[in-house]
């Protein structure tokens, strides 16, 4: 009964230090989280083209809807974003990695302590922006209910995770190849158009829109900003594809974990 | 770990890199593209020893002989291509948790320390990792920085410390688990004479206090000699010497030097019969003498010519490696 308490408590000092130590490390960057909080703005972007077109009132949707849906968007693209294969190419070939795995802690933790103490920095810039847009337009801003933040904050952070674990997958390839940055970049292209951060799921095709559903993808941003934005959503559906997923790359990561640290040269250290 | 079990055994232990081959050129760069040319690199080939528990043993070689892939081998950062290896009753390639917590590896060209960071913001995160409580991370902390003489340092940015500063906090750090076998790479590299006597001094002293087995590389043999009595020389992967310094001096030069100062002048010929004159200037003559025939060729000196003072030592070790490594050198190109 102790072993398992103690394991507990032990698992819950290094995460509380690792991601206090992060987040004093993330402060000394806040100035680039600024701007990368700034460059996150595509949603909004999206929603003055849908707005211009007027596509999407013709599918039913109001300029309310669209309106906190692409801002919904925004806040879910804001606090799910990963960066984990660009620094993980780096500290692979350069052999930064060494250190990490000198330890006993498997070092995906430490960037995965990084993302969130980075998602937490991002926080004050990312209020600042939404007062802003309140300030441009009041109609933008809604207030949700308890029940639609409470899940709506479950889904964004099953999509953060959903996004990690994808991209601790395409990482892993920097075992084998040494650009394994540029695969990432590819993976860009679905996520952009069947996660419905450049346009709804609804508005496209039936056939476009069930392949979309049997990706990865629409859980990352539709599924979450639906429901921050109080809008018709089948939670079950959307929670099961989020654990089915998650589940399926979780144990895809760790077997290429096993397999590629085999390969690894710690070149440079 | 069974007791009388060596802390540190390697057999046949070898590592080949597979690496790209590309000529130059225009025409080299579309061969490449089209057909990519291998070439598999012995990095390390059939090293064999075995290190007891509380040992201090240099490692030396030239750059690029497999120290590095070795310690990183025997660190479980890479898998071995061959051999069998043992580290403290495991097998660091599994990398268990057990293993970890009894071993170190702090190289002096690479840093664990968060750059942005105090080192103390990193030693905490260390603390947590290795499962050492609040109080006894205090004790350990402050123990380990009176030993390296830290301070104030620790509360400063890691970009702010100086390179003898941050390479003290680094072994703060790497210490702070209290590791039973430390593999250091080069851990003087760039340091002022001071901040090297420093870190040596630091590190004979962890060495009593914790009888933690020591495996040292270093280009400066100042840190070999001052701390190891054994040493292993490793020479395009394979190992060239195991045992002390002492045996790899005579190994290497196979005569020693003898310094006389005269009372007066005698020419250059009159010593030739004794070994090489190595250098004559009037009344100081610096000989070199055959190991075995050294106390009869020294009595004979004494007997014939009026001595003021006589000296007689080992040639530099660095000489020695330089003209063995460069002999290899030139031997390679042949």
């Amino acid at each position: 009964m102790t072993r398992p308490r103690s394991r507990l408590l032990a698992a819950s000092r290094i995460a509380r230090i690792l991601l206090s130590t992060q987040y004093a490390y993330m402060l000394e960057y806040r100035a680039e989280i600024a701007l990368w909080a700034l460059s996150g703005v595509l949603p909004l972007i999206m929603l003055g083209v849908w707005q211009g077109s007027g596509a999407a009132r013709q599918l039913g949707w109001s300029a309310e809807h669209l309106q906190h849906y692409f801002v919904a968007a925004f806040v879910v693209r804001q606090f799910s974003v990963v960066w984990l294969i660009h620094v993980f190419e780096e500290d692979v070939l350069t052999g930064k990695l060494s250190p990490f795995l000198l330890q006993p802690l498997q070092p995906l933790w430490r960037y995965f302590a990084a993302h969130l103490a980075e998602q937490a920095t991002r926080v004050p810039f990312v209020l600042l922006m939404l007062l802003g847009l309140a300030w441009i337009n009041p109609d933008l801003l809604w207030r949700p209910t308890l029940a639609e933040l409470g899940l709506g904050i479950a889904a964004l952070w099953g999509a953060f995770l959903l996004r990690f674990l994808l991209q601790a997958l395409t990482s892993m390839l920097c075992f084998w190849s040494e650009r394994a940055a540029a695969l990432d970049r590819l993976l860009v292209i679905p996520y952009l158009f069947l996660s419905g951060l450049v346009a709804p799921l609804d508005t496209f095709p039936p056939a476009i829109k069930a392949f979309a559903l049997a990706t990865p993808f629409p859980a990352m941003v539709d599924f979450p900003a639906r429901i921050l934005s109080g809008q018709s959503v089948n939670l079950s559906g959307g929670f099961f594809s989020l654990l089915i997923w998650c589940l399926l790359l979780g144990p895809l990561c760790w077997w290429s974990w096993v397999r590629g640290i085999r390969r690894y040269g710690a070149m440079g250290a | 770990m069974p007791p009388n079990t060596p802390m540190i055994t390697a057999r046949g232990l070898s590592k080949t890199f597979r690496v790209a081959e590309k000529q130059p050129g225009f025409q080299g760069t579309l061969r490449h593209l089209i057909r990519r040319r291998h070439r598999d690199v012995a990095a390390v080939s059939g090293v064999s020893f075995v290190i007891e528990a509380g040992e201090m043993v240099g490692f030396l070689g030239p750059n690029g002989a497999g120290k590095t892939t070795t310690l990183k081998m025997l660190s479980g950062l890479i898998h071995p291509t061959g051999g069998e290896l043992s580290v403290a009753g495991f097998r660091p390639e599994r990398r268990q948790r057990a293993f970890l917590e009894q071993i170190t590896l702090v190289m002096g060209n690479k840093q664990q320390l968060i750059w942005d960071l105090p080192p103390l913001d990193s030693i905490r995160v260390n603390a947590a990792v290795y499962g050492i409580d609040a109080m006894e991370t205090k004790r350990r902390i402050s123990e380990l920085a009176d030993m390296l003489e830290l301070g104030e340092e620790l509360h400063r940015p890691v970009r702010k410390l100086s390179l003898g500063q941050r390479m003290k906090a680094e072994l703060l750090a790497s210490l702070l688990h209290r590791p039973r076998v430390l593999f250091l790479d080069e851990p003087t590299l760039g340091l002022d004479v001071t901040a090297q006597a420093r870190v040596r001094d630091f590190l004979a002293d962890y060495n009593r206090r914790f009888g933690a087995t020591v495996l040292l590389t270093s280009h400066y043999m100042g840190d070999i000699t001052a701390l190891c009595e054994r040493v292993l020389l490793i020479h395009q992967g394979q190992l060239f010497h195991d045992g002390e310094l002492e045996a790899l001096t005579s190994r290497l030069a196979p005569f020693r030097q003898v310094r006389l100062e005269l009372q007066k002048a005698y020419p250059q010929a009159a010593f030739e019969c004794y070994g090489t004159v190595e250098s004559h200037q009037e009344h100081q003559v610096l000989l070199l003498v055959n190991r075995e025939r050294l106390t009869e060729t020294v009595a004979a000196l004494l007997t014939r010519f009026p001595v003021v003072d006589l000296e007689v030592n080992d040639p530099p070790i660095e000489d020695l490696m330089r003209s063995l490594f460069s002999a290899a050198a030139v031997s390679d190109q042949a």
